[in-house]
């Protein structure tokens, strides 16, 4: 990694310009996040937190300032290399767990790999990553409406994992989840955190901001 | 990847998808076999009349001229004056000028059967000119003889040697003619044919023609004939209405070409409104899988593939509508037409010998499956360009 940091943001700025009159949503936020941290973004609602993790994840681009993902500037690509670099580089975990539910659950967990790769290979690597989650092989033909809430996280997170992404950015992740099956969840992150995997997390539960190793506040679109 | 994704999406609301194929398949079955139906009624019609290529008709120029024999606006009783037809005759000399004497007359055909029927006079050495003879012989100089049209012999089981009753004058038949079809000039086949003298004797004369023939041997010479005939005329006013027989096919030939439009175009809005349920469902579609869009899109689906995979929905209804349509038009055209070849050619030998299935009609087919698959694609494609434009973050804030 040459000390290069997966992710810099130098002096970003968001704002959304409404009928009522512009939302800034980010106001001048620089940061940094190094290769094998797990940092917690916290901050009530409507701080900015969600915005900032979009830009992280390439979903969205700043107004002014810049972005780096891993060196190369991303805060002025156009849709379709923004798209490959989700699909390549970021894994998501929501709190709503977005699988999709035409697809079984090995489906949902191949199909950021076979937009690129073979439908053998994909398969392949898709039942490896889900049982790295321990999931039950006999879950994996299952629609995600077959599965509890901790299944499809893990399901979810096993997707987040597929493309093996320099980062990881989870939005709430234990958000929908009782506290027993959150922590399980929680688990599964810190143990691939420690195997080396940049995360950043959104969360507004202490306890789960505790699994992170740095946390960072956020209050009216700045940094606190 | 994102083709099996369309096809689980279809069949996942299959009933819908079923309903929308439906449509399609009315549609391509409407366009296919209307067409199909025009296009057999037109080869038919193109069967039966007889093309007499060489051959120039003059009639008396009514008020709607132009239009072609047989127009039913134009059936008024006028003639053409016998000095006219003198005029024509030294205009367009040396090509044989054929006056054509036209009536009907009760006419008893024996064992007490009897109609109203049209005779047509000719004079007797003009007879073999015109008409071919299916058995008998031509009426001789001098040696009153009836020809019968085939049709009307077939009816009435007349035979040469036989005798009918035209008016209260009796006269002997002499031939029978053979089949001519429905020609520019003259249509025999249900009608009998006498030599001018008798015709006179039996009507009267009052000098004067329904209608005058010309017969030009070569049929790059027919429009100098026309000019020649026009000029000689219609020069101070519009005196008669001079056609050959290729402007009768040609006129024939557009309108049955209005009528396959017309009847394509039936069809045509059917798949419209075919088109406009593809457009619903698809639209339905996107709409309630906004949030699994954008799920795609953030998990790196480009927007051209969310693209492709609502075209592919759009494409397979309309893949499937079509072959369904195409088969089942196949075998409804197949069938209307044999029934409207039926009706166009009842008591005819036309019908026989043909074949429903040339070419155009299955020209018509494809032409109605394309159709088919391209307002399915044009219809699906605006609900997919919404699909691919919306941004994951907004799509996916959806609920």
């Amino acid at each position: 990694m040459n000390g290069e940091p997966i992710l810099r943001f130098e002096d970003v700025t968001k704002i959304y310009p409404l009928p009522a009159g512009d939302v800034v949503a980010l106001d001048h936020v620089s940061l940094t996040v190094d290769a094998g941290e797990f940092i917690a973004v916290m901050g009530p609602s409507g701080s900015g937190k969600s915005t900032l993790l979009n830009m992280m994840g390439c979903l969205d681009v700043p107004t002014t300032g810049k972005i780096y993902l891993s060196g190369q500037e991303i805060s002025r690509m156009g849709d379709d290399d923004l798209t490959r670099l989700r699909r390549d580089r970021i894994g998501f975990v929501f709190q709503q767990f977005n699988l999709i539910p035409l697809l079984s659950a090995v489906e949902n967990v191949e199909f950021p790999l076979v937009l690129t790769t073979g439908r053998e290979e994909s398969r392949r690597r898709a039942i490896e990553v889900l049982r790295m989650m321990h999931l039950d092989d006999a879950l994996f033909s299952h629609r995600p409406g077959e599965l509890s809430g901790g299944e499809q996280q893990r399901v979810a997170i096993a997707r987040a994992l597929v493309n093996d992404p320099d980062l990881l950015l989870c939005d709430e992740p234990t958000g929908n989840l009782d506290s027993k099956t959150g922590t399980a969840i929680m688990d599964l992150l810190a143990e691939e955190n420690r195997e080396g995997k940049t995360i950043v997390m959104v969360t507004h539960d202490p306890n789960v901001a505790a699994y992170a190793r740095r946390t960072v506040q956020i209050v009216d679109g700045r940094l606190a | 990847m994102f083709f099996s994704f369309a096809v689980r999406n279809l069949r996942r609301h299959w009933i819908r998808s079923a309903l929308s194929i439906i449509g399609i398949v009315i549609g391509v079955v409407a366009i296919a076999s209307l067409g199909i139906m025009g296009n057999s009624i037109n080869l038919l019609v193109a069967n039966i009349i007889t093309d007499v290529g060489d051959t120039v008709v003059i009639t008396p120029h009514t008020a709607i001229g132009g239009t072609f024999a047989g127009d039913p606006r134009t059936a008024v009783d006028a003639a053409i004056p016998a000095r006219e037809v003198e005029e024509i005759r030294r205009a367009v000399n040396p090509h044989r000028t054929i006056r054509v004497l036209q009536g009907a007359d009760e006419v008893e055909f024996g064992r007490g059967e009897s109609g109203y029927t049209q005779i047509v006079g000719l004079a007797s050495d003009d007879i073999p000119i015109l008409l071919e003879l299916a058995e008998g012989q031509y009426p001789r100089q001098n040696q009153p003889g009836a020809l019968v049209g085939t049709y009307l012999a077939a009816e009435y089981d007349i035979a040469p040697g036989s005798s009918l009753t035209i008016g209260n004058e009796s006269i002997r038949v002499a031939g029978v003619l053979e089949e001519r079809g429905f020609a520019a000039d003259i249509n025999p086949d249900y009608a009998i044919v006498v030599p001018d003298d008798w015709y006179e004797s039996h009507f009267g004369t009052n000098d004067a023609y329904p209608m005058v023939i010309v017969r030009v041997g070569d049929v790059e010479q027919i429009d100098a004939v026309k000019d020649a005939i026009e000029n000689r005329i219609n020069r101070r006013e519009d005196i008669v209405d001079v056609f050959d027989s290729r402007d009768m096919l040609r006129q024939y030939e557009e309108i049955y070409q209005q009528i396959t439009a017309f009847l394509v175009g039936i069809g045509g809005i059917s798949l419209i409104v075919a088109a406009v349920n593809i457009l619903n469902v698809m639209y339905i579609s996107v709409t309630e899988r906004i949030r699994e869009i954008g799920v795609m899109r953030s998990l790196g689906a480009l927007r051209r593939e969310v693209l492709r995979m609502f075209l592919y929905e759009a494409t397979i209804l309309g893949l499937i509508g079509s072959i369904i349509g195409g088969i089942a038009s196949a075998v409804s055209g197949y069938l209307i037409s044999l029934a409207a070849v039926e009706v166009f050619t009842a008591g005819t030998t036309f019908g026989e010998n043909f074949t429903v299935f040339d070419q155009s009609a299955v020209g018509f087919i494809v032409f109605g499956m394309a159709f088919g698959i391209g307002t399915s694609i044009a219809a699906g494609f605006y609900p997919a360009w919404i699909a691919s434009q919306l941004a994951p973050v907004d799509a996916m804030r959806q609920k």
